[in-house]
């Protein structure tokens, strides 16, 4: 089976700061993958070349076999597919919460309104922000921000959503109601990846974690292994630094 | 023609009331055209000038691109730094001089625009530069395109930020416009040099003009400060389907602004 997202050989470079050095990593089907690892180490940074907010300096990203930077790929079509939730939520400020569910249905997929609000209604009942269709961004708490924003991207059908530390910037007591929804996600068949600090969010609900230290996958595996047992001291260092707190 | 100061001003203000009111027609267009005109401009420049290339885009494109950002800044540069009433004689003894004057006001019209233009791209791009570029990116992760992004995310924004300044341009053409007199433009300084000149009373005939200008510029920016408000929607929102209140509302109360 060929797999939805496959990153090779990949590299990114800030001026003479090399970001990625040769990263690869797959996710199959409906794989829930969650990336750890310290802040600098590039988790952000994968995340943004797979939806080609950054331009990588080298390597290729496969979808579904296919190189997403080769010339005629829709670049439009892939991002649809794979959506990205943000650590700053990014929600349109100038619409309102149903708003930035339709906008994209309408103006990329081109879907009529009607069917796209109806679609929108159902992923914001969905996250439980069925109340604040009519909210604008700027009313709204973080945590109802990042679950809109995960409503938004649920519009557009993706097969894929990048979510990138989604609540790393949202107080402590608004973090569960988002893990809560990304929970609920994790079993629909969607594929996830997901750059997080949450250690028992991965724990319980990924099937591979990817610890990346200096730019490089330093080991991925099964939850069990990298946090029973991990084989590299980085991995135990990082670990036993995260989970003291 | 009474002598005293006031009864000159009421003598001229009556005899050339027909005259002036044209003239603050004419000038009123002239603004009017120039601000959307020039803010059309400013727009279609700042979309062009914030298109991302990628190492990955054809030589065409990338070579198109940067030849029209140069044009741009060249346009930019060249007509911020002469006035407009040198722009007005070298347009319009240069590039028109079969036209007659009669059709001056249309000129004046083109020339206010793309002087307008100059000032109102670089005015565009701070407003592009001052919403957030995750407003970009999120656009951009659900598939937009640039122009979908700017469009429908990046610019209505922008334009809500630079209302100020936008405003700012429509004064400054209302009174701007008067330098077009130089090409004979019949606005509302024209008429009123053409009045002092009738009744050799140079300062009972700018007065009026003083109080046309003012009144033009007082109003409009009345009315701008009316549309940012509108621009702002609506402070309040519903709840849906609260469990307690069928339709609870939430109200900012106006006051705590004022």
């Amino acid at each position: 089976m060929i797999n939805v997202i496959e990153v090779r050989h990949l590299e990114k470079s800030f001026g003479d700061h090399q970001v990625l050095k040769d990263i690869d990593l797959s996710a199959g089907q409906g794989e829930v993958i969650c990336i750890i690892g310290a802040s600098g180490s590039g988790k952000s940074t994968l995340l943004r070349c797979i939806n080609l907010l950054e331009t990588p300096s080298g390597g290729e990203v496969l979808f579904h076999g296919k190189n997403i930077q080769s010339p005629g790929f829709s670049l439009s079509k892939y991002r649809a597919k794979v959506g990205m939730v943000f650590q700053q939520f990014n929600l349109f400020n100038n619409m309102t919460a149903l708003a930035n569910c339709v906008a994209g249905q309408v103006k990329v997929l081109g879907k009529n309104r009607s069917d796209a609000e109806k679609t929108a209604r159902s992923y914001l009942d969905k996250v439980g922000m069925s109340q604040f269709t009519d909210a604008r961004p700027h009313q709204l708490s973080g945590g109802q921000k990042q679950r809109v924003a995960i409503a938004r991207a649920l519009s557009m059908d993706p097969e894929v959503l990048l979510f990138d530390e989604p609540t790393s910037a949202l107080d402590p007591e608004m973090v569960g109601e988002v893990l809560k929804v990304m929970r609920g996600l994790a079993t629909t068949g969607l594929t996830m990846l997901v750059v997080t600090h949450e250690m028992a969010f991965a724990r319980e609900v990924a099937q591979r974690v990817c610890f990346m230290d200096g730019g490089v996958i330093l080991e991925q595996d099964s939850p069990e292994v990298i946090f029973g047992s991990p084989k590299h001291s980085r991995t135990r260092e990082f670990l036993a630094r995260i989970l003291e707190k | 023609m009474p002598q005293s100061f006031w009864g000159g001003v009421v003598y001229i203000a009556e005899k050339y009331s027909g005259l002036f009111l044209s003239g603050a027609v004419n000038t009123l267009l002239l603004a009017l055209v120039g601000t959307i005109a020039g803010f059309l401009i400013g727009l279609v420049i700042a979309i062009v000038r914030t298109i991302p290339v990628r190492p990955t885009d054809s030589i065409f494109k990338r070579v198109g691109l940067k030849l029209l950002r140069g044009l741009f800044i060249t346009y930019i540069e060249l007509f911020r730094s002469t006035p407009m009433m040198v722009q007005a004689m070298v347009i319009y003894y240069g590039v028109f001089p079969s036209v007659s004057a009669d059709y001056a006001l249309y000129v004046g019209m083109f020339i206010i625009s793309i002087n307008t233009g100059a000032y109102m791209a670089e005015i565009v791009r701070g407003g592009v530069i001052s919403v957030d570029n995750g407003q970009n990116e999120g656009a951009l992760s659900i598939g937009m395109t640039h122009w979908q992004s700017m469009t429908s995310v990046v610019l209505p924004q922008a334009i809500r930020n630079i209302m100020p300044s936008i405003g700012n341009e429509f004064v400054v053409n209302i009174k701007d416009s008067s330098v077009l007199s130089v090409i004979s433009v019949a606005e509302v300084f024209f008429t009123a040099k053409s009045a002092a000149g009738t009744y050799m009373r140079i300062f009972e005939s700018f007065v009026i003009a003083c109080a046309v200008y003012f009144v033009m510029t007082f109003t409009i920016t009345r009315l701008l400060l009316y549309l940012e408000k509108r621009m702002d929607g609506p402070k309040n929102y519903t709840i849906h389907g609260s469990q307690t209140v069928l339709q609870a509302q939430i109200k900012v109360t106006e006051e705590a602004e004022k």
